[in-house]
Order: structure tokens, then C-alpha cells, then sequence
């Protein structure tokens, strides 16, 4: 079982599944370091940006990759108007209800998509979906690669718009005083919406990656959120470097302890991690002090 | 408690995922007319809703189709109460108490094992025969209900007759498969047939190599064919549900990974046309010991068309309840009432064969239908071909996979 010719492969592809969990999660983060709520709807947003990506390519004949363009931009608009409208007037002003009303949309999403879809499972099929890059010592799947190089761009973009622009300036000072940002004259309402549309469109672009090689049906997001979440834990809550490293991390966790423990106790290792971290270093890797 | 709160958009939401949820799961629709009322229960939302909207759709074929005729002789058109079990057990129930009121003559349906068991339990409460359309847990039949029977075949029947016929295929070849690995999915069904496999599959001359389990979902297959491919086994066999399957047979594809056979009990390509139609690459040569139609029946053959015509898949819940339905109206017209006693008499004494599966007249021994059996099937040509038995097979099987 420890022979290298398992190992590296299976490291590999931790390493790559981890990118696109990794993507998940710098949503997640990017929500929870501002507005400080962990997004419910996380997943159905998953779920309906990959239903987005199906029908895109169903419909319109567009490649996931190439449909990026299109569903992100939908999608970070879709996230802003669903926190400037639907969530920011429910809460009334206070964080604590947010969690409630992206409970309750999560819901509300998911079955609008079962009933409008219902529960089958959808796959696409792409020439470039079994395709693999012989590394003499691997087959690394192309989709995979494809993947993990967006989710660094996309990383690095979104590192630059949080360090470089006023609004990601805006959003730093939002995350760090909310009050004393508001003060400085800041929208903070608006705010709080580019970042759940950032978020959002987060989400948005690991759809588009995820569905040339996997399924889509109105509860899929919802795997991927659970594992999005301990990497928020490990990384730190609201880091950006964080969820990236925390991703790659988990990714080949879970498939080392895949390996190891066998599937049925693959995410064994995750949560075992997700403990440890909270018991060791709450704050996470990259996380500042409460 | 809504009523205190003063979040209204709250409340809207609440009242929207409710109303969401309603529009979701229609629970009991009624169609017109007198006649005779027979329950067609399926789960139709809920985690089983493809299953079971494809069982529905098989049973509503044949109460139109008998419709159409003029009804059952003596007894008028038949009046279908269609409900759904929502893919609970005790979705299951309420429905059974519903018909029960509604003074159904019986109802059929319930696909999944655990939603059979708990609505034949209910119907048994009030006499009430029920026709289970797929359940194939064993217990469904063996705890003595005189209202509960089921017309296709159960766990242990299809499992024995999965590995004496893999034998019999590889013993045709010159046995070039001695070495078997087993990738099944952790709950009872997977975990059940891996137990089996891994008792009797020695007796036959095959060496299990390792016997993999997963949970369903498993997002990931990348591991597990990369210790497929470190053992290097001469057949796979896969036991898990639909989506899994994709991945593992993509995942094997993309790591060239190509045994001599692929071959699943219950549940793989090669008994769905959705996937043979989607993966003809990954699906070609997988055979399937399941639920199919007899292929030589011309009756089976038209209402394959009907459904197709629909834009339907015909998987084996559609004909699987399409048959259902039928026996049921032929014990109506032997026992000549919707009398509930005097319908399980005519049922248990079924001799019916005008259903569309390669089962041969009906037979039940304590509510089993001992004709039921599985057949063996393979994708070839980009189409699904019953190889097994010879007395129903259209063509022959291929195995080992040509390279």
C-alpha cells in the first residue's frame, strides 16, 4: 500500500481536488471575515451554479471553461442583490440573523431547484474529460489541472482586488471596524454586498470547474460545503491565503486518510484536523486574533 | 412563534420554503371517475423521485392503457390515487392511511426497500393487498403478511443467480478471470452483496483480491482506481447507485485502467440507457445482473416506444409497475369485486403472464412470485443486450472486453 506508485498519484490528486474545495471555501471565508456569518446557502449556490454551467453548455453549447465569463458575473450579481435585498433588510441590522435567512435561502434554493429540475442526476460529456497527462509516474486528468491553475488565478486576482482596489480596501476596513469604517464614509450595506457577490462568484467559477468531471443534481453543493468549512477552520477565518494553503492541505488529507483508512473513513482525517485545530490553534493557520 | 417575531422577511421566506415545499411534493392527486380506486403509491420527491416518477409513469401506462380498453370486465374504469411516499418510510405510511380512507381496492408500488416494508406493515393493518413493484429486501416477503405481494424477484434470488451466471460466463470463456476486485457502496445493499460475493465467489474458482468500500456520495474515485490499477484485477464489481457509477467507470477510463470484465449486480450501465447514452465509451462491454424486460415480448418492445416517444428513459421501474398494474386488473376481473379478502385470494392464486418481464406466468408462495428472476444483460453497440438466460438472450456475451 505505501508503494510510490499509489502515493504520488493519490498525493497528486489530493493536491488538485484540494484547488477546487479550496475555491469553495475562499467564498466561504471571504463571507465569514466581513460579514462575519458562516453562508448557509453556500452549497444550494453551488448546487444552482452548477445547474448554470449545465444548461450553459445544454442550451447555449458553451464549454464550462468558456461559460466562466458569463455565470460569474451572473453570479456576483445574483449574490450582491440576494444580501443587498433579501438578506441585509431581513436581518435588521443584526449579523446573528443573517445566518438565519441564508439557512432559511439554502432551503428555499434547493427545492426551487428540485421542483424546477428535479432530482435526477446530470453529467455532460466533453472530449477533454477523460483525457489525461502521462507524467510517466501519473495520469494527471486535464480537468484537474485546468482547475487547480484557475483557482490560483482566481486567488491571485482576488488577492490583488483586496489589496490594490479601493472597494477591496473598503472591505478590509469593513472586516477590521465596521463601525469605524462607517464613520470614515464607507457604504457599509454595500459593502457587505460586493463581498457576498464576490463570494458568491466564487462559488460561481468552482461550479464551471467542477462539471467536466462531475455530476450535477439540486443537492450536490452540498458535499462540498462541509469540507469548505474546516478548511475556513484550518486556515482561519477570513484569510484568503488561508482558505488556499487549507484547501491543498485537505485535499490531500482526505486522500492519504481515502488511501489508508479506506473511502468509508476517508473524511475521518478531515475531521480529526478540524478538532485538533480548534483545540490547538482556534484562530487557524493564517487567522488574526479575535 | 412567527407571529412574535418581527422579521418579516423571515416569516416571507419561511412561507416561501413551505410553499416551496408543497409545490414540491404534491402528496394526493385523485383522477375522475368511478370505476374501481387502486392506490399507485411511488416516492416522487425526495432523494428517490426519479425512481420513483419513472414508477408512477410505468403504472399510470397501463391504467390508461386499460382505460382506453373499456375498463375492467364488470367493474368499470379503474380509478388510480396517485401518491407519494416521499422517499421516507413514514411518507409511505400516511399514504397507505389516506387510500385505507379513500377505500382503495389495493395498492401497488413502493420501490425502495425500506418504504416497502413499512407500507406493507400499514396495509396489512386493514387487509389491504399490496402489489410491491421493486423492494427487493428479502424481509419485504418473509414475515408472513397474507396482503403483501411482490412480483419481482428478492435480494437472495438475485444475487444467486448473479454469481452462478458470472460463472457460467467465465467458465464459457476458458475462465481467462481469476481474480476479482469488489468496489461496493457502505450501506445495506452494497455492504450486503459484497458479504455474498465474498462467501460464494471462492466456491466458483475466483480470488477476491480486496473488497473496496465507499460512501455514497463519494465525490472522489481517483484512490480507489488507483488501487484497482496497483492489483491489477481481472474483473471489477461494482455494487453502488447511479451517481458513484459514473464517477468510478469515468475515473477508470481516465486512468486507463481495463480489466477483462466490468460486472455489477443491481444498478450498473448496463441496465441503464441513460448512462449508455451519455458514456457509450466508458459503458461498452459492462454487464449487469438486474430488473429487465423480456426483450422478445412484443408488448415490452411497443411500450418501449411509448416511453421513449414520451422523452423518457424505459428503466425498469416503468415496466417493472406497467406489469404490476396489469396483474392487479386481471385479479379484479377473475374475482369480479374490489372486495378487498376476495382480491388477495384472486392475487395469491395469480397465474397471470400477460406482463411485459421474462418471468413467466405468475406464481406466488408466500407472496413471492417464484418465476421472478433477473436476467444478464451487456452494453454492446451502444445498446443493451440480454445475454443471459439463452431462453431470453438476444445476443451473446463478450467477455473477456476485446482490448
Amino acid at each position: 500500500m505505501l508503494s510510490p506508485v499509489i502515493l504520488i498519484p493519490a498525493i497528486l490528486n489530493g493536491l488538485l481536488t484540494g484547488a477546487v474545495y479550496a475555491l469553495v471555501a475562499l467564498g466561504l471565508t471571504l463571507i465569514y471575515g466581513v460579514l462575519h456569518i458562516i453562508n448557509f446557502a453556500h452549497g444550494a449556490m453551488l448546487s444552482a451554479a452548477m445547474f448554470a454551467a449545465f444548461f450553459a453548455f445544454r442550451i447555449l453549447g458553451l464549454d464550462p471553461y468558456v461559460a466562466i465569463f458569463l455565470i460569474a458575473p451572473a453570479f456576483f450579481v445574483i449574490g450582491y442583490g440576494l444580501q443587498r435585498f433579501v438578506i441585509g433588510p431581513a436581518s435588521h441590522g443584526d449579523d446573528r440573523n443573517m445566518l438565519l435567512v441564508t439557512l432559511g435561502l439554502a432551503v428555499v434554493i434547493e427545492n426551487v431547484l428540485l421542483f424546477a429540475f428535479r432530482a435526477d442526476t446530470r453529467t455532460i460529456d466533453l472530449p477533454y474529460a477523460f483525457q489525461t497527462i502521462d507524467l510517466g509516474f501519473a495520469f494527471l486528468a486535464i480537468p484537474r489541472i485546468i482547475g487547480f491553475a484557475a483557482v490560483l488565478v482566481v486567488a491571485l486576482a482576488l488577492g490583488a482586488v483586496m489589496t490594490l482596489t479601493d472597494t477591496g480596501k473598503a472591505i478590509r476596513a469593513v472586516a477590521k471596524e465596521k463601525v469605524g469604517a462607517q464613520l470614515a464614509g464607507i457604504d457599509v450595506a454595500h459593502i457587505y454586498a460586493m463581498t457576498f457577490g464576490l463570494g458568491t462568484a466564487c462559488v460561481a467559477i468552482a461550479a464551471c470547474l467542477l462539471m467536466p468531471t462531475y455530476y450535477v443534481n439540486p443537492t450536490a453543493g452540498e458535499a462540498f460545503v462541509l469540507v469548505a468549512f474546516t478548511i475556513v477552520v484550518l486556515g482561519g477565518m477570513g484569510s484568503v491565503a488561508g482558505a488556499l494553503i487549507g484547501g491543498l492541505v485537505i485535499g490531500v488529507v482526505e486522500s492519504l486518510s481515502g488511501l489508508f483508512l479506506g473511502e468509508s473513513l476517508g473524511q475521518i482525517g478531515i475531521f480529526l484536523i478540524f478538532i485538533a485545530v480548534l483545540l490547538v490553534r482556534p484562530t487557524g493557520l493564517f487567522g488574526a486574533k479575535a | 412563534m412567527w407571529n412574535r417575531t418581527p422579521f418579516s422577511r423571515r416569516e416571507f421566506l419561511a412561507s416561501t420554503a413551505a410553499g416551496a415545499a408543497v409545490v414540491a411534493t404534491p402528496s394526493v392527486l385523485r383522477a375522475q371517475g368511478a370505476g374501481v380506486k387502486i392506490g399507485i403509491l411511488h416516492p416522487v420527491s425526495g432523494a428517490l423521485s426519479y425512481s420513483g416518477t419513472q414508477g408512477r409513469l410505468g403504472a399510470m401506462l397501463a391504467v390508461d392503457e386499460i382505460n382506453a380498453a373499456g375498463g375492467i370486465k364488470g367493474l368499470g374504469k379503474i380509478d388510480a390515487m396517485l401518491g407519494d411516499a416521499q422517499s421516507t418510510p413514514e411518507g409511505g405510511t400516511a399514504e397507505v392511511e389516506k387510500m385505507n380512507a379513500a377505500n382503495v381496492a389495493c395498492i401497488v408500488g413502493g420501490y425502495a426497500s425500506a418504504v416497502c416494508l413499512a407500507v406493507s406493515q400499514a396495509a396489512a393493518r386493514y387487509d389491504l393487498p399490496y402489489v410491491v413493484d421493486v423492494g427487493v429486501a428479502d424481509s419485504i416477503v418473509t414475515r408472513g403478511l397474507k396482503n403483501t405481494f411482490r412480483f419481482g424477484p428478492g435480494f437472495g434470488t438475485i444475487s444467486k443467480v448473479a454469481i452462478e451466471n458470472l460463472a457460467a460466463i467465465n467458465d464459457a470463456a476458458g475462465t481467462p478471470a481469476k481474480t476479482v476486485m469488489i468496489v461496493h457502496e457502505d450501506s445495506l445493499f452494497g455492504s450486503g452483496l459484497a458479504k455474498l460475493l465474498n462467501a460464494q465467489l471462492p466456491n466458483h474458482g475466483f480470488q477476491i483480491l480486496e473488497t473496496i468500500p465507499h460512501p455514497t456520495p463519494t465525490r472522489d474515485f481517483n484512490n480507489v482506481v488507483l488501487k484497482i490499477k496497483a492489483q491489477n484485477p481481472d474483473l471489477v464489481i461494482p455494487a453502488n447507485y447511479y451517481n458513484e457509477y459514473v464517477l468510478l467507470a469515468r475515473t477508470m477510463q481516465q486512468q486507463h485502467v481495463r480489466p477483462k470484465g466490468i460486472y455489477s449486480v443491481l444498478g450498473g450501465a448496463a441496465s441503464s440507457y441513460k448512462f449508455v447514452k451519455e458514456f457509450p465509451d466508458a459503458a461498452n462491454y459492462i454487464m449487469d445482473c438486474n430488473h429487465w424486460f423480456d426483450p422478445k415480448n412484443p408488448k415490452a418492445l411497443e411500450l418501449k416506444k411509448k416511453v421513449e416517444a414520451k422523452g423518457e428513459f424505459y428503466t425498469y421501474e416503468v415496466y417493472m409497475n406497467y406489469s404490476c398494474v396489469l396483474l392487479v386488473a386481471d385479479a379484479l376481473q377473475r374475482a369480479g369485486t374490489a372486495d378487498r379478502a376476495k382480491l388477495t385470494e384472486a392475487i395469491a392464486s395469480s397465474t397471470f403472464s400477460g406482463h411485459v418481464m421474462p418471468y413467466g406466468p405468475t406464481k406466488f408462495v408466500n407472496g413471492q412470485n417464484e418465476g421472478a428472476a433477473p436476467v444478464n444483460t451487456q452494453v454492446q453497440n451502444k445498446d443493451i443486450k440480454v445475454v443471459l438466460p439463452e431462453k431470453f438472450a438476444e445476443a451473446k456475451p463478450v467477455f473477456p472486453m476485446p482490448a
